[in-house]
């Protein structure tokens, strides 16, 4: 089985609606946060993507960011761990400055982090079992130890019998499992969703839900995930991973996760951070619309 | 043209007073061939602004290309000397490269040095000299269409690869997701295809060499009708030592040239699968010229260090 990591613990946030800029600074009496955006800003050859974007993720807490198609949610996503510079801000990523460290130094913090790609992004000519176990590799694990923790990775998505397949054989559900597994294998210290349930069906998009809620409440990993479907935000938010029946269950009426919290992006500001009662209660006429 | 004029007059007559210059200059995108053409009835025409910012454009774009490309070149090759290296990649990559090339390039030296035997035998019948044809064969082939032809086989079958293989894990985001999962794909992926490529191409080179040598002997022998023995001492003892140097040095130019180009376009590779077909056009095309661009280049320095007896 994958072992928790040592530093994840349950946490919740505290609700910020209107998004105020946290402190990079951690208080006396609260964990430091395992990401912080102070005034970030990005673009592209054109109008800014993201404009100051200020926010947090506490150590055991699950961001939900929400917003329309091409708002720059996976750009921010992609900030948090250094995959793309901003132009300006700062960017704290397990207490370390990221914004100006050399590549060559992200690298093994990114090794901290587990990331799964809005397509799966996983690689065509290796296996379903090397592209999971694609980070052990790299370390020169023995190939036993490698197979035995594959395979936990893979029970855990219930996708065991496709150990030797290639990703070309496989649906796109099955693709965003394994890529789940291979986030999961190097039991990280930060999860970063990039839509995983995207153009998938509402069956297969609730199977991924299951899972990603069973790995928030098995492992209390923090995690950032980015979606425009309201559905599966409210889902995560409003269930728990019953261990004994081995599923998915709700949450008693009116119950929601303390620890699953909301951002909102509209044209690259963020306009909502807090929790579901408050999105519920905005007043942010653009909130409403979404999700009216 | 009435429309054009009519611009440029009501430029003139604005209340402001604009000048015809200021009037072109502050006209919209849309306006600017009417700009362009009420400029014309002026003799004192100024320089049309829109074509000056697409000279400049182009002309930054390209100078970015180069800076981009230098930087790029110098990462993959330093990288050899920093850990981690990864020689699984390195034999792999060299299976693809010279393994997977020798059948073109054993059929394209073959046939090339049996067409050179064709017309050199010809030109130099006419001289009563047909007994060099082995030396001319074997110079030729060795000093420069060996080394530039494989160049070209190679670009052609491995730029392309390159291009298109990195350029499709770009648009899949594969290589983010290799980033992301702490490797650095210009270690994992560019560095091995370039020594790879770079070592390949030198033994590829005198497969080419030698099967065009061997196609030479087999037109001259089987279909000119002239005595082999001959055409191997020719081809043998005229050669040189600066021959095989000059032979030897231009696959590493090319190899490095292929790999470089090949996987540069690749990994800048954007616009989805169009974006991966343009990438890969891009590659062989500017790794064809390059090639035949260094060729000369280094032929022209080689002559000089080894002036021609």
């Amino acid at each position: 089985m994958i072992e928790p990591p040592a530093s994840a613990h349950p946490a919740q946030a505290e609700p910020a609606p209107g998004g105020s800029a946290p402190s990079l600074a951690p208080s006396a009496d609260a964990a430091p946060p395992v990401v912080a955006f102070r005034n970030v800003s990005i673009a592209f050859d054109g109008p800014p993507v993201l404009q100051d974007i200020s926010f947090s993720v506490a150590p055991g807490e699950t961001r939900i960011l929400l917003g329309p198609a091409g708002v720059g949610k996976s750009v921010m996503l992609k900030l948090v761990n250094g995959l793309l510079r901003p132009d300006r801000g700062g960017i704290l990523l397990f207490g370390q400055e990221i914004t100006t460290m050399p590549e060559q130094q992200l690298f093994p913090l990114r090794t901290r982090t587990g990331m799964v790609f809005q397509e799966g992004a996983l690689f065509d000519s290796l296996t379903v079992r090397d592209n999971v176990a694609y980070q052990l590799i790299q370390e020169g694990v023995p190939d036993d130890e490698i197979d035995r923790r594959v395979r936990d990775a893979l029970r855990f998505v219930e996708l065991e019998e496709t150990f030797d397949f290639y990703p070309a054989s496989l649906s796109g559900g099955m693709r965003r499992r394994v890529a789940i597994a291979r986030a999961l294998i190097h039991q990280p210290e930060l999860i970063l969703y990039d839509s995983p349930t995207g153009g998938l069906d509402p069956v297969t998009s609730t199977t991924i839900i299951e899972l990603i809620v069973k790995e928030r409440d098995v492992y209390r990993t923090p995690s950032l995930l980015v979606t425009h479907r309201l559905q599966d935000a409210f889902t995560l938010c409003t269930h728990r991973f019953d261990a004994e029946e081995g599923k998915m269950v709700p949450l008693p009426q009116g119950e929601t996760d303390p620890d699953t919290t909301f951002l909102m992006l509209e044209e690259g500001r963020l306009i909502f951070d807090g929790s579901l009662r408050d999105l519920l209660h905005t007043p942010n006429k653009f909130v409403r619309e979404f999700l009216e | 043209m009435p429309a054009l004029i009519h611009q440029s007059k009501k430029a003139r007559n604005s209340p402001g007073g604009l000048s015809q210059t200021s009037a072109a200059v502050s006209l919209p995108a849309s306006c600017a061939i009417l700009s362009r053409g009420a400029a014309k009835s002026s003799p004192r025409r100024p320089a049309d602004p829109m074509a000056i910012a697409a000279i400049e454009r182009t002309a930054k774009h390209m100078v970015l290309t180069v800076q981009d490309y230098s930087l790029f070149a110098h990462r993959a090759v330093m990288n050899l000397f920093r850990p981690p290296r990864y020689w699984t990649d390195f034999l792999i990559q060299s299976n693809i490269i010279g393994v997977g090339s020798t059948s073109i390039v054993l059929l394209s030296g073959f046939f090339t040095g049996g067409v050179l035997a064709l017309q050199s035998a010809a030109t130099l019948s006419e001289f009563g000299a047909t007994a060099v044809t082995g030396r001319f064969v074997s110079i030729t082939m060795i000093r420069e269409l060996g080394p530039v032809l494989t160049g070209i086989m190679v670009a052609g079958r491995n730029a392309s690869s390159m291009a298109s293989e990195l350029g499709s894990m770009v648009v899949t985001e594969q290589i983010d997701a290799m980033r992301a999962l702490g490797v650095d794909p210009m270690r994992k992926l560019v560095t091995p295809r370039l020594f790879a490529c770079i070592s390949m191409l030198l033994f590829l080179t005198i497969l080419a060499d030698a099967c065009g040598i061997l196609g030479g002997g087999f037109v001259t022998v089987f279909m000119n009708h002239q005595n082999g023995t001959q055409y191997i001492s020719q081809a043998w003892e005229h050669l040189r030592y600066p021959d095989i140097i000059q032979g030897l040095a231009k696959p590493l130019f090319s190899g490095f040239i292929i790999a470089s180009i090949g996987c540069f376009y690749g990994m800048r590779t954007s616009g989805g699968t169009e974006g991966v077909g343009r990438s890969t056009i891009q590659a062989v095309v500017t790794s064809s010229v390059l090639i035949i661009f260094v060729d000369f280049l280094v032929t022209q320095v080689l002559l000089t260090l080894f002036p021609a007896p």
